[in-house]
């Protein structure tokens, strides 16, 4: 029977790591993850779990000992948010070039500057193109079971890439919530043992991890990198399907909110679905054919299924809560578009900058969204791309 | 058992030959020595920053390396190995590895990447104390760059950051004492050792690093012909004179101790040193003596100090 509880996002994740037993954890602290590493260590304190516990000194070394343990053939993870996923960067890039399915969890937070501690997704944004996978959740349990996913995901034979588990600071890492929560012994079933093919502690088969490479192979490693990534979709598929059977839950690419009939959408990430989903209902309610999509798998990121799901729907809004600086669009925005240009012609799109440093996205803000699009639906006019959302200007 | 170099000579080779590093250089040199000190049976996790070792030894697809190896970045063989550290306890713990035969892990970094860029990785995995020894080849510059400042380099020394010119005559500061700042993180055992004569320091001391338990450091002195400007041929005869100067002297310090392993009966004026080096060319013009003044008084005041710590004063 699953376990009937109320958690926090970062209490939630914390209970998944314990669950997972990881062989290794190198964590620093940056609000709003700081939980994580400090429940974590208490489990160690305590002999719950027989992970390492690594008190590294920053970010950066969090980064480079959790590469050094996965490449010696360590299980290993680890959590950060906003600053220190920007401290992370480098080593980011040579996690997944190195193949090490480290799993990470990031409690989104903006990134400085100016410094400040509220949610938005500028850290892990800036992170897209990292070579790391990239799921988002919108609850406590999506986290949680994201982040149970994600070691598989990580660990497959065709992926062998490194895993972010993201969701909202405060909002989801803060607030307690109900979840329910999977059995230890199925938790670890589910993931199985970490058994890697080469390691640096194999004495008997000793490997060389990181070498310089030039013109003669680097391109060829680099594609055979981006191999890995295609190659994601179908596994994270896979192990949804079989954590379904495991439990019930249904995840995908992403989530479909009454999009059957959907004439406007819009597709956005994280906690702000679930107040979309509420004025998604009060429209439908009134007899408008609003519908939602919300984002769990933006790395690899969805082109075909997506531009399916959006194929039939007259106006989309898509939301980032995170801007570019291109003085064009948002990160989720240019991919959308990009997604749809040559595959579905004729559908408006226009962008929202919403949500920047924690600014509260109220229901009346969502509704707002809404009857923009209507009122292009009915002029068949955008009178602007590139919008913000809820700021004074 | 005393050492003999011809005996250990006789071990089969860790660190191979037909990588790139230049003739005449020390750190290839201090990285053989080095894993010379392992017993045969021990397996090694060796990392290196990014550095003239790193980028010369593992050229895709060869390596030199026969025990296991990694490098990722610059600034973290430090975190790094610390990190493969944490894997094996944590492995070992869950009956993962073999329970016989032991690893041991042994980080290398040029002055680049121990003093400068990498001193906060280093002095974290230090105070944490992993099981490692961590290894700096202290060459005094940026070399694989092609030979910038470090806070290693010494003063005056002419280098493509801090050139001798008509103003200013090479660096302007004096070397940090990483060292000391090492000796003062009271790890169990820090020791400053050249790779000279038979390589019997250099040997013993690695040995002792390899096998205290604990986060040890080696700090040796790895002359780089290309930045030094020596004839290549000269290598073991500049290390000889940096130890004889007392610019580099041999100590080691276990658990707070020191002891100064190696005391000149004539100490050499630094002019012996500094000659064969065309670094320090310049301060040999007329009307720059008071350079080669200043760096013997420093040289002297240091090696005071070391001897007072050592209790010999």
């Amino acid at each position: 029977m699953a376990i009937r509880d109320r958690l926090s996002g970062n209490e939630a994740v914390a209970v998944a790591m314990k669950q997972v037993n990881p062989d290794v954890v190198a964590a620093f602290p940056i609000t709003p993850s700081t939980e994580i590493p400090q429940y974590f260590s208490s489990f160690v304190a305590d002999g719950k779990v027989d992970t390492e516990f690594v008190p590294v000194e920053s970010e950066h070394s969090a980064m480079s000992a959790c590469i050094g343990a996965q490449a010696a053939g360590a299980r290993t993870m680890t959590a950060t948010s906003a600053n220190g996923l920007a401290l992370m960067w480098e080593m980011l890039y040579i996690a997944a070039s190195c193949k090490l399915p480290i799993a990470l969890s990031v409690v989104n937070r903006a990134l400085s500057g100016p410094i400040n501690i509220h949610n938005d997704h500028s850290d892990s944004m800036g992170a897209r193109d990292s070579g790391w996978v990239q799921l988002y959740g919108e609850t406590n349990q999506e986290a949680y079971d994201n982040l149970i996913q994600a070691v598989k995901i990580g660990e497959h034979p065709d992926v062998l890439l490194p895993v972010m588990n993201c969701y909202d600071g405060f909002i989801t890492s803060h607030a307690v919530e109900n979840i329910e929560l999977i059995e230890d012994e199925k938790v670890k079933a589910f993931v199985g043992d970490y058994k890697p093919e080469h390691y640096l502690n194999d004495k008997e088969n000793p490997i060389a991890v990181g070498p310089l490479d030039l013109q003669n192979h680097y391109f060829e490693h680099k594609r055979q990198q981006a191999e890995s990534m295609m190659k994601a979709k179908k596994v994270i598929l896979e192990v949804a399907e079989e954590f379904e059977k495991l439990t019930g839950r249904k995840y995908g690419l992403f989530e479909e909110y009454k999009m059957e009939d959907a004439e406007v959408a819009i597709v956005v990430i994280n906690s702000t679905a679930g107040t979309a989903k509420y004025v998604v209902d009060q429209l439908r309610e009134k007899g408008v054919k609003a519908g939602l999509i919300k984002i769990r798998v933006y790395r690899p990121f969805p082109v075909d299924e997506i531009t399916a799901a959006l194929s039939k729907c007259k106006a989309i809004a898509v939301m980032d809560k995170a801007d570019s600086f291109n003085a064009a669009g948002g990160p989720l925005f240019t991919d959308i578009t990009s997604a749809l240009y040559g595959r579905v012609d004729g559908i408006k799109v226009i962008n929202y900058i919403y949500g920047l440093g924690g600014r509260d996205v109220r229901t009346d803000d969502i509704a707002f969204v809404y009857d923009a699009l209507l009122e292009i639906v009915k002029t068949g006019e955008i009178k602007s791309v590139y919008n913000y959302l809820g700021v004074r200007e | 058992m005393a050492y003999n170099l011809k005996q250990e000579a006789k071990k089969p080779e860790r660190f191979t030959g037909g990588h790139r590093m230049c003739a005449g250089c020390g750190a290839p040199v201090v990285s053989r020595t080095v894993l010379r000190a392992l017993k045969p049976e021990d397996h090694a996790v060796v990392g290196a920053a990014t550095g003239c070792m790193e980028v010369s030894t593992f050229l895709y697809p060869y390596t030199a390396w026969k025990d296991s190896f990694i490098h990722s970045a610059f600034e973290n063989v430090a975190a790094t190995i610390s990190g493969a550290e944490a894997a094996y306890v944590a492995m070992k713990r869950k009956g993962k590895l073999p329970a016989d035969g032991e690893t041991k892990f042994i980080a290398f970094g040029g002055d680049g990447g121990t003093y400068d860029i990498g001193l906060q990785s280093l002095s974290g995995a230090m105070e944490r104390g992993h099981d490692m020894v961590y290894v700096c080849y202290d060459n005094g510059a940026y070399m694989n760059t092609g030979i910038q400042r470090s806070s290693a380099t010494p003063k005056y020394a002419d280098t493509t950051t801090s050139p001798a010119g008509s103003v200013i005559p090479g660096k302007s500061q004096y070397r940090k004492d990483l060292t000391l700042i090492m000796a003062n993180h009271r790890l169990p055992y820090v020791a400053q050792t050249a790779p000279i004569g038979n390589f019997r320091d250099l040997h013993q001391k690695a040995e002792k690093a390899l096998y205290t338990k604990g986060a040890c450091f080696l700090n040796v002195l790895a002359p780089c012909p290309r930045g030094w400007r020596y004839d290549t041929p000269k290598l073991m005869d500049i290390s000889k004179l940096a130890v004889e100067t007392c610019i580099w002297p041999l100590y080691e310090v276990e658990n707070g101790k020191v002891t100064v392993n190696y005391k000149p009966k004539n100490k050499l004026p630094v002019e012996e040193y500094l000659k064969p080096q065309g670094r320090f060319r310049h301060l040999f013009k007329k009307g720059n003596e008071h350079m080669i003044a200043e760096i013997q008084a420093e040289i002297d005041s240091r090696w005071e100090e070391l001897l007072m710590l050592a209790g010999e004063k």
